[in-house]
């Protein structure tokens, strides 16, 4: 059969999501993405992030690359203008046309911006896209005051961004409350009695009438109906937002009295080649502004085109939402303002807390109808499975909106849930898929994202998939497994602290309190590192030497031919000419292949392990030390050149790093950790993506935690601005002795991260709030690793008897003839196999 | 009828750990557990999926009961006593009789 020629209209999130399913389908289509936006679908819902962080990148929701392996003909920043229905064909703004059999629109909507005079002025600005966040940010930068207009949803997500950068916020509504849509009256005074003890000042029931010139300190002046102003120096407007449906329109396709492109419940609009979805759909007289229905739409649409025998249908869906607002909690469930003939309400307020909660339950008393939070959103995910699931409710509903008293009903346990509950919304993820998905051998929470997509859209079903997946791996007496290997039924973190509380200093103590057998080659490293953390005893000492890896026990990394590379520690990157000399010296008396690293340092390779001891004394007495390579440790303290010689440097960036490199050399841990430290905001030292990333400020310096290059990238996370050397200093200690204390055996510090129960926030807690009571303790652990400090090699070196491990044989002076190197580009390599048979038969 | 040669000394050996010798043109990997009941153990040196001579210096541990070492390369493990790969039975390698004579090793 034939192809079917499909035209996406709109690269956003839902025509983003209908392309991938139907990409993953087995329908036999060519596809066309026709977006108007210059870059591929990103997602929106987290827009926001931007503020706080994120790089515009970090909201990508998939590739132009990703598109081309998937055979997909996209194209970017040329709008669509017009629909040719009789020779069906879509046409671009740049004059392209382009066939179809079926088109779907996907073209979202607009933020609506109220016909006031004035309101084009280059202050006045809209909240949509990433082009509209970065006009905002540096309408920002001269600005003082900014007003958001609108206390919607998205107005107040708008006001948070301009809060946090550092303007004085208004918000401007023309109703009587904020979220009017979602919240009742008093969720709404609740709502707004908290934003404004966050300093944003709210005015309600204003009708802007003017914008005018202002020429004083502010830019612009807003008049009111009312006869009332406002000064401000931008505005954004967010009054609502509307469906784009100016294509559908023009070319005579259905379309409702307030707008929105008519659709049926197969997403087919009046003409049955073209098909409507998401944002710009009007289906049952509603337009749908969240993007779970916009998906369904997308996955009903994509069906349509397969050879199901009965195709799906979109029967609406479900409007709850859940959100963090300037910090606040809110959430809001099906009717929440209790309009259901007969219902019944519940209202629990708590002007102390700031805290209110409304439960709408129908006539019987059976089923929950609605419910509206603020201040406090821990029963949202309770209460929405009883709405969505029809479940019966406990004989006293208000019970479960009430602080918890003695008596009260307990939450809704992961138990109690339907099989067909639905777990995650974004995604249409129901319990029985989740349960599915452990069948199929998923048995942590990440393995059931990755299989299901479950908590990957907004995240606000995050807790909830957890308790689903703990509650049922235990159920199945799975509870997994973390013991670290056969030898100990503990888990690192478990093994760390017996150490520590046993005060345990070798192996065996360790095996023989706690442990079965002799041990492995799991369980010894570990073992060896954590005991490096805790008492920083050399590591070749003799209860040490048999529990580390070859690279830890000859103090040097093995190459694949059995030789090792020796890599001398480069604080900062800051190496004297006349180290460098000695390392070349070095180089060519011993033929050793040198490469300048990715981490700021040079690595020698070939050593022959009876070699290793004669080339590090050399290193050492020209002051040079070991840059344990080998070990799970701190590598290297990446630096930019900084303040001291570069134009834009606002503070010395070299020095402190090399200040840091010295402070924690040598230091174990659960995996390797690299820092970096930039002089400026330029980044050239590419802080963010290290374990701890510092970035040099006019005041001091800001602390990047837990960023990742390597195989699964990852963004360090802004943990403190503006910090003075020492409380810097104090922070990392207090972050690296609580990583070692409860990381994972080869655990980065990103996994770590992302594995922390409370993430970032949760680490803010501990180490600067000290939360836990322990950051003195962190302290004086790290104090202890920083003063015992050696150089291995020297140590090492100064012992005859340790140097008798570097024999390559015991019993004689002979070499290992398997090593054999040839010349490459002037240096040497090893050789391959034909290469090493050929010189071999030569030599015979 | 088997020779028995002195390949080194007790002290060359390293506790809980491996050395290498050579026996002719052989390289053995020697490990010596002094709490196990057998002492001493050699196979050879040559890691067959690795393809170096490295496994002297590997870890010993013990799998399911079965005392082994580590190849420091790619992490297979290597029966002390049958010499065979858990992880890839087509690549087991050679063992070797060995004991301790009072302060000498002694092969064959
Ligand atoms: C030598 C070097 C490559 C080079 O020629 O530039 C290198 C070489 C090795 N890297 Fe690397 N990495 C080197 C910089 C990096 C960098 C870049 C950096 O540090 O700025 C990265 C990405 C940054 C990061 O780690 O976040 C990097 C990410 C990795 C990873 C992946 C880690 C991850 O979390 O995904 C591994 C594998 C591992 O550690 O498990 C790895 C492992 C290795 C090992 C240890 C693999 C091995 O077992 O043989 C290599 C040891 C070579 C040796 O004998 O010295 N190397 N490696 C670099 C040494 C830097 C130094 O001076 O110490
Ligand atoms: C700041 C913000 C926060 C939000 N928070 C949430 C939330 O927490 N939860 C939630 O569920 N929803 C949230 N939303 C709403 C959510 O983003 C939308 O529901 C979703 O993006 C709709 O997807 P869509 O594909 O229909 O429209 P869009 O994502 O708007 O995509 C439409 C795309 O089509 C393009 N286009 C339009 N006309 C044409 C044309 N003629 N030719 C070519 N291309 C065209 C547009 O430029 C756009 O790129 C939020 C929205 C914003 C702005
Ligand atoms: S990060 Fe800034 S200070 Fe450092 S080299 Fe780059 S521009 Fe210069
Ligand atoms: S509900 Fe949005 S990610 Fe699951």
């Amino acid at each position: 059969m034939k192809a079917l020629n499909i035209v996406v209209v709109g690269n956003g999130m839902v025509g983003h999501h209908f392309v991938d399913q139907l990409a993953l389908s087995d329908v036999n289509a060519c596809i066309t993405v026709l977006g108007s936006e210059t870059r591929p679908a990103y997602d929106r819902v987290h827009l926001s992030e931007v503020f706080s962080g994120k790089e515009p990148s970090d909201l990508a929701l998939t590739t132009r690359e990703y598109y081309e392996e998937k055979g997909v003909n996209a194209h970017f920043g040329d709008a669509v203008v017009n629909i040719d229905r009789e020779k069906k064909e879509a046409i671009t703004e740049s004059g392209r046309r382009f066939a179809y059999d079926k088109l779907i629109l996907a073209t979202g909507s607009y933020p609506f911006v109220p016909p006031i005079k004035g309101s084009e002025r280059k202050q006045c600005l809209t909240y949509r896209t990433i082009d509209d966040l970065g006009e905002i940010k540096s309408n920002a930068k001269d600005s003082k005051i900014g007003v958001v207009v609108g206390g919607g949803l998205l107005g107040l997500e708008c006001a948070n961004a301009l809060q946090n950068l550092g303007l004085e916020t208004h918000v401007v509504e023309f109703a009587p409350g904020l979220m009017g849509v979602q919240l009742d009256d008093g969720g709404s005074k609740m709502l707004r009695r908290k934003i404004e003890a966050l300093g944003v000042t709210v005015h309600t029931q204003k009708a802007t009438s003017l914008i005018d010139d202002q020429s004083d300190d502010t830019k612009l002046r807003m008049h009111f109906a009312d006869d009332t102003h406002l000064d401000t120096d931008m505005i954004v407007f967010s009054a609502g937002i509307r469906p784009y449906d100016q294509l559908a329109r023009k070319t005579g396709l259905d379309v409702g009295e307030r707008g929105g492109i008519v659709i049926d419940y197969h997403c087919r609009t009046s003409d049955s080649d073209i098909y409507a979805i998401g944002e710009c759909a009007l289906y049952g007289n509603m337009i749908y502004g969240l993007v779970a229905p916009g998906y369904r739409m997308a996955e009903v649409a994509v069906q349509q085109f397969s050879d199901l025998e009965e195709k799906p249908s979109f029967k609406g869906a479900d409007m709850s939402t859940k959100l963090k607002l300037l910090g606040v909690d809110v959430g809001s469930i099906g009717d929440a303002h209790g309009r259901t003939p007969g219902s019944v309400t519940y209202v629990f307020s708590d002007e102390k807390i700031e805290e209110y909660k409304r439960l709408v339950v129908s006539e019987d008393g059976k089923r929950l109808l609605g419910a509206v939070l603020v201040g406090d959103c821990s029963d949202y995910d309770t209460l929405l499975q009883y709405f969505l699931n029809e479940i019966d409710l406990p004989e006293s509903p208000e019970s479960m909106i009430l602080p918890s008293v003695d008596g009260a009903a307990p939450a809704l346990g992961a138990s109690a849930l339907p099989m067909t509950a639905t777990i995650c919304s974004c995604h249409n993820v129901s319990k029985g898929d989740i349960f599915s998905a452990i069948d199929g051998g998923c048995c942590s929470v990440g393995d059931v994202k990755g299989s299901t997509k479950a908590a990957t859209g907004c995240g606000g079903c995050a807790a909830l998939l957890k308790n689903v997946v703990d509650d049922e791996m235990e159920a199945r007496g799975l509870s997994v497994d973390k013991s670290i290997c056969e030898h100990f039924p503990h888990t690192r973190e478990e093994l760390y602290h017996l150490i520590r509380v046993g005060e345990l200093k070798s192996f065996d103590a360790l095996i023989e309190k706690h442990g079965t057998g002799i041990g492995c080659d799991i369980c010894k490293p570990a073992a060896a590192n954590m005991l490096a953390s805790a008492w920083n005893d050399y590591v070749l000492g003799a209860s040490h030497v048999g529990l580390q890896d070859t690279n830890d026990t000859f103090l040097a990394n093995m190459q694949k031919d059995g030789t090792y590379s020796v890599v001398p520690r480069v604080p900062g990157g800051e190496i004297k000419p006349s180290q460098l000399i000695v390392i070349g010296q070095v180089a060519e008396k011993y033929k050793l292949y040198t490469k300048i690293t990715g981490g700021q340092r040079i690595d020698l390779f070939g050593a022959r392990l009876n070699e290793l001891p004669d080339i590090w004394k050399e290193l050492i007495d020209a002051g040079l030390e070991t840059g344990h390579a080998y070990g799970k440790s701190l590598r290297t303290v990446k630096s930019c050149v900084g303040s001291t010689w570069c134009r834009y440097g606002v503070q010395d960036s070299v020095g402190q790093a090399i200040d840091l490199e010295n402070r924690y050399k040598g230091l174990r841990a659960p995996h390797k950790i690299k820092f970096a430290v930039s002089g400026c905001t330029r980044e050239c030292a590419e802080a963010q993506s290290k374990d701890i990333g510092i970035i040099a400020t006019e005041n001091g310096w800001n602390l990047y935690v837990c960023g990742n290059g390597g195989m699964k990238p990852r963004h360090g996370d802004l943990f403190a601005t503006d910090l003075s050397t020492e409380t810097l200093v104090k922070y990392i200690d207090r972050i690296l002795m609580f990583y070692i204390k409860t990381g994972d055996r080869l655990q980065r510090t990103s996994v770590w991260m992302d594995n922390l129960e409370g993430g970032l926030d949760y680490l803010k807690e501990v180490i600067i709030e000290d939360s836990l009571g322990i950051a003195e303790e962190l302290e004086q652990q790290m104090e202890h690793v920083v003063s015992t400090y050696q150089c291995e090699w020297k140590t090492t070196i100064e012992d005859d008897d340790k140097l008798k491990r570097f024999r390559q044989f015991v019993n004689s002076k002979e070499e290992d003839s398997n090593v054999v190197f040839v010349e490459e580009r002037g240096q040497m390599r090893p050789a391959n196999e034909t290469e090493k048979s050929k010189l071999i038969a030569k030599s015979a | 009828m088997s020779i028995e040669t002195i390949i080194c000394d007790k002290s060359d050996l390293i506790e809980n750990s491996g050395v290498c010798a050579l026996l002719n043109d052989e390289q053995v990997a020697i490990f010596y557990l002094p709490a196990t009941e057998q002492k001493v153990f050699a196979i050879s040196n040559w890691d067959p999926i690795g393809q170096a001579n490295v496994l002297s210096r590997g870890i010993i541990g013990d799998i399911g009961g079965e005392i082994v070492v580590a190849s420091p390369l790619y992490k297979q493990h290597f029966s002390l006593t049958s010499g065979q790969c858990l992880e890839d039975e087509t690549a087991p390698v050679k063992t070797y009789p060995i004991a301790l004579k009072s302060d000498k090793v002694v092969i064959g």
